[in-house]
């Protein structure tokens, strides 16, 4: 299996080795990730896409630092999380990854803005800074005048249009992007890919997690995953052919 | 900073569950706040009232005088040689009798026979005339000073009493004196102000005992008065050389006994309020419980955009301890508002005690804290992905 490179650097941004996420049901052992090894370099846009219970969840949360593999090595830009503290994987969230969730995963209570400001209130940044940060994010998705509105003034691709914009606010190298289109009408799905397009271009690395092939195609690498192992990994026009 | 206006913010975003959390600990705080403060006004004015009475005396009954006697002269010598002790003595003699104003009787105004010291025994002051004299004592003069109301109601005021004549059980008195009003609420026949006092000596020749047997002593401080009565006792033991021929007995003895009454009061007023107080307890327990639980997702959130334990903990602990404390603080004014309201309504003076409202406030807003920190602290040791799949 020969990973398809887009980038000249030869130390992966993310690199995963055995991982295993192993669920206990009752008596049953549920293979989640049934040890898988993959190599994404900085830069990449790479879809993980597999149907209802692949196992491609798991492996973006463990990707995502949400969760920790039951054995295995998930090394971080060079390192491994596997002997991270609660906190320091919380570090690491806060300042390698953003995260664009399938259900937006906004806080109601606070307004557009204090939404966006949150990963840079968590990294310690002054108010003045911080309020201004987070407007110029707004601004590149087309909100700077909902700043002070609430989220249940917003339509869903406008929440999830918030949502990219606070995933970027913390300056991360990695977006991952859970089913970023999946709440969302053909229309507005587009919208939202280019935004994602866009910031790959600007040199952003995406990890996409998808159940639909079409979308999975507008990636540049494609990993499929099927009961929780890798069955295919290569460009999106070799996924196209299958 | 940031923490405590987040915490303001998300106060005041969750209305309804800021208010039910507050209303548990206004409830509690103000409930024990009234119920002390109320009782101990309750008891302080028994206590004031009591306070009238002379605590300070020490009464002392001879009760068989055939066999021995305690000379009046000698026992005015040992007050007199103890006076670090002892204020004042005056021996006492009740005459049972009838005070007349030509035809005009008085049947319920008590008479007595006393020294010039009762005076000074009973913390009066003179309204008219003079108070009793020594030289009436010794040459048992038919004297009397009498009560405001017995004065007012024969002569119409105390001055014009003054000089009058008065028949004591067909004797013929003169009135040197006139006390002052004592009891501003009740001027009736047989009240406070209702009396004729004679010398003692001229009391004990009338009533054809001729002897004294009873007496009043004032201690300087009614802190010594047990001391005084140990000390009288002894003195009556080396005179009638045995306890059963007299008694001693202290007013503050009864005040002792009330406060030993007080104080079981108290503890079980103690139990009332913290009963009232844990109750309170449980209803902020519940809210915060139910909050954080609420919350859980929130927490995933923020753990996912990279807060750490410690953020969370800060946000949620600050929460909890803002709306403790306003609430506690709503508490006290309510608490004390209803304090002076129905101490007005019950006719009595009523302030907030200054332990009920420490104790009700540090133990409400404690709970808050605690049950505002050990939910919080389990969420936030919670992986970011369950908490963000909790519903």
């Amino acid at each position: 299996m020969e990973a398809v490179k887009f980038d000249a650097c030869t130390e992966p941004l993310i690199s995963l080795r055995g991982i295993y996420k192993i669920y206990k049901m009752g008596d049953e052992e549920v293979h989640a990730n049934d040890g898988i090894d993959l190599d994404i370099y900085k830069g990449e846009f790479v879809a993980i896409v597999g149907k209802s219970g692949s196992g491609k969840s798991t492996l973006m949360n463990i990707i995502g630092a949400l969760d920790v593999p039951t054995s295995g090595n998930y090394f971080l830009g060079g390192k491994n999380t596997s002997s991270m503290s609660d906190n320091e994987l919380a570090e690491v969230r806060n300042h390698m990854l953003g995260f664009i969730f399938q259900q937006y995963n906004l806080l109601p209570k606070l307004s557009i803005l204090e939404n966006v400001e949150l990963p840079l209130l968590y990294q310690g940044v002054k108010t003045a800074e911080r309020k201004e940060k987070a407007m110029q994010e707004l601004e590149k998705v087309g909100l700077a005048d909902k700043a002070k509105n609430k989220l249940h003034q917003l339509s869903g691709g406008q929440q999830q249009r918030v949502s990219i914009a606070r995933a970027l606010a913390g300056s991360p190298s990695i977006i991952l992007a859970d089913e970023p289109t999946g709440a969302l009408d053909s229309k507005t799905s587009k919208e939202v890919l280019s935004y994602i397009k866009q910031l790959n271009s600007e040199g952003k690395t995406i990890v996409m997690i998808t159940h639909d092939p079409t979308l999975a195609k507008q990636a540049r690498r494609v990993v499929q995953i099927m009961d929780g192992k890798i069955t295919f990994d290569g460009s999106s026009e070799e996924y196209g052919k299958l | 900073m940031e923490s405590f206006k987040m915490a303001l913010r998300s106060i005041a975003g969750n209305k309804m569950r800021s208010f039910l959390t507050m209303l548990g600990i206004i409830i509690g705080v103000a409930s024990v706040i009234m119920l002390v403060s109320i009782v101990h006004g309750y008891m302080n004015s028994m206590i004031a009232s009591f306070s009238d009475m002379g605590v300070d005396q020490i009464n002392v009954y001879v009760t068989n005088t055939a066999s021995r006697s305690l000379d009046t002269d000698e026992f005015y010598d040992y007050i007199g040689e103890h006076s670090d002790l002892y204020a004042y003595m005056t021996p006492t003699a009740d005459m049972p009798g009838n005070l007349k104003n030509g035809s005009e009787s008085m049947s319920y105004t008590s008479i007595g026979g006393y020294s010039e010291d009762y005076l000074n025994i009973k913390g009066y002051k003179l309204q008219a005339g003079r108070n009793l004299s020594y030289s009436d004592m010794v040459n048992a003069n038919k004297v009397t000073v009498m009560g405001y109301y017995t004065a007012w109601y024969m002569f119409g005021s105390a001055d014009a009493a003054v000089g009058q004549k008065v028949k004591i059980n067909g004797n013929v008195f003169e009135i040197v004196g006139v006390v002052e009003k004592q009891d501003q609420t009740y001027f009736e026949a047989g009240g406070m102000d209702d009396f004729a006092w004679i010398p003692y000596s001229t009391a004990a020749k009338i009533s054809k005992s001729g002897r004294v047997s009873n007496f009043i002593v004032s201690v300087r401080d009614s802190q010594r008065s047990e001391e005084a009565t140990a000390d009288l006792e002894n003195y009556l033991d080396s005179i009638f050389m045995s306890s059963d021929l007299y008694s001693v007995y202290a007013n503050s003895s009864m005040l002792k006994e009330m406060n030993s009454m007080i104080s079981r009061l108290s503890l079980m007023l103690g139990g009332i309020a913290g009963i009232s107080l844990l109750v309170a307890g449980v209803g902020v327990m519940n809210i915060m419980l139910v909050s954080v639980t609420e919350r859980t997702r929130e927490i995933g959130i923020r753990k996912a955009l990279g807060a750490k334990r410690m953020a969370i903990m800060t946000q949620f602990v600050i929460e909890a301890a803002v709306t403790s404390t306003i609430g506690g603080i709503i508490g006290i004014i309510v608490g004390s508002a209803f304090t002076s309201v129905i101490g007005t309504a019950i006719g009595i003076k009523c302030t907030p005690t200054i332990s009920a409202v420490l104790i009700s406030f540090s133990v409400s807003v404690g709970i808050g804290l605690i049950f505002g920190y050990m939910p919080a602290s389990r969420a936030a040791k919670l992986n970011p992905i369950d908490a963000l799949r909790s519903e």
